[in-house]
């Protein structure tokens, strides 16, 4: 590329996509990011899926337990099994 | 020879964010669920005998655990009579909304529907994240999900952010593809 400062390549595209998902990317790496996917038809369909992603994962109320309720279920289940074996 | 082996000590470790996600959706309240799940490991561990490899220790853990949650509604069920559905159409007695035709459910509001749908998404999620390298689904969950910055993630884990980004890129390619193939 003529230009080095606007035209990135597909694998900082990627990585600013990726960071643009969880609001991590800067105005000027959005910019280059957009002017990228102008051209670049692979790209494209990366930002696409990577975006729906995103909004599943949001929309999925997933629930994780936490750690001390992990290490508590942990513990209990420990005494549970050491007594039966 | 059984196709499927037992193994309870990694019982937690694997399934028990699993169990957890499915008996959230199903009770909504996080002390009753926690139980539930303790009570299925339990159960789990004084029925292993039992346990004849057909399936997998996962769907033989869920099978427990309907059971469970099954008997959790009855119980708080129990009591004669509260388990008898009474509808009340007009629990304000205002005038205003006496129509029952005014209190229909608005047919543009799928909320229900939605949550339907996105309870299924969330374990269709859990089980692409189970697929996930040990170390990526780590990753990935506490970004995706606990919301950590990346420096605390990288303090933990002890790694670089570049080294992150490329977890993360990775878990999201995976993901998505999986997905893909059993979701959508």
């Amino acid at each position: 590329m003529s230009n080095n400062k606007l035209f990135i390549p597909c694998s900082e595209a990627g990585h600013t996509c990726d960071k643009t998902q969880y609001n991590d990317a800067s105005l000027w790496e959005k910019i280059k990011l957009n002017i990228h996917l102008i051209y670049c038809r692979a790209c494209r369909k990366y930002t696409k899926n990577n975006g729906k992603l995103t909004k599943m994962m949001n929309n999925s109320e997933l629930e994780f337990l936490k750690a001390t309720e992990k290490d508590t279920l942990k513990s209990n289940f420990e005494k549970e099994l050491s007594k039966h074996d | 020879m059984p196709e499927h082996q037992i193994n309870p000590n990694k019982w937690i470790d694997l399934y028990s964010d699993y169990l957890f996600n499915y008996t959230i959706t199903r009770v909504r309240d996080r002390d009753t669920a926690q139980d539930l799940v303790q009570d299925t490991f339990f159960a789990g561990l004084k029925s292993m005998k039992n346990f004849k490899g057909e399936a997998s220790e996962r769907t033989w853990l869920i099978s427990i655990l309907k059971r469970k949650i099954i008997d959790h509604y009855r119980k708080i069920n129990s009591k004669k009579g509260k388990a008898e559905v009474r509808v009340n159409f007009n629990s304000d007695s205002d005038n205003e909304g006496d129509w029952i035709e005014q209190r229909v459910a608005d047919p543009f509001d799928k909320t229900a529907e939605n949550n339907l749908e996105n309870t299924e998404l969330g374990l269709a999620i859990h089980n692409c994240m189970g697929k996930l390298p040990a170390k990526q689904a780590q990753v990935f969950k506490m970004k995706t999900v606990l919301n950590y910055e990346t420096e605390a993630i990288c303090n933990e884990l002890n790694i670089t952010a570049s080294n992150l980004w490329v977890i993360i890129h990775r878990a999201r390619t995976a993901l998505a593809s999986c997905l893909e193939k059993n979701w959508f």
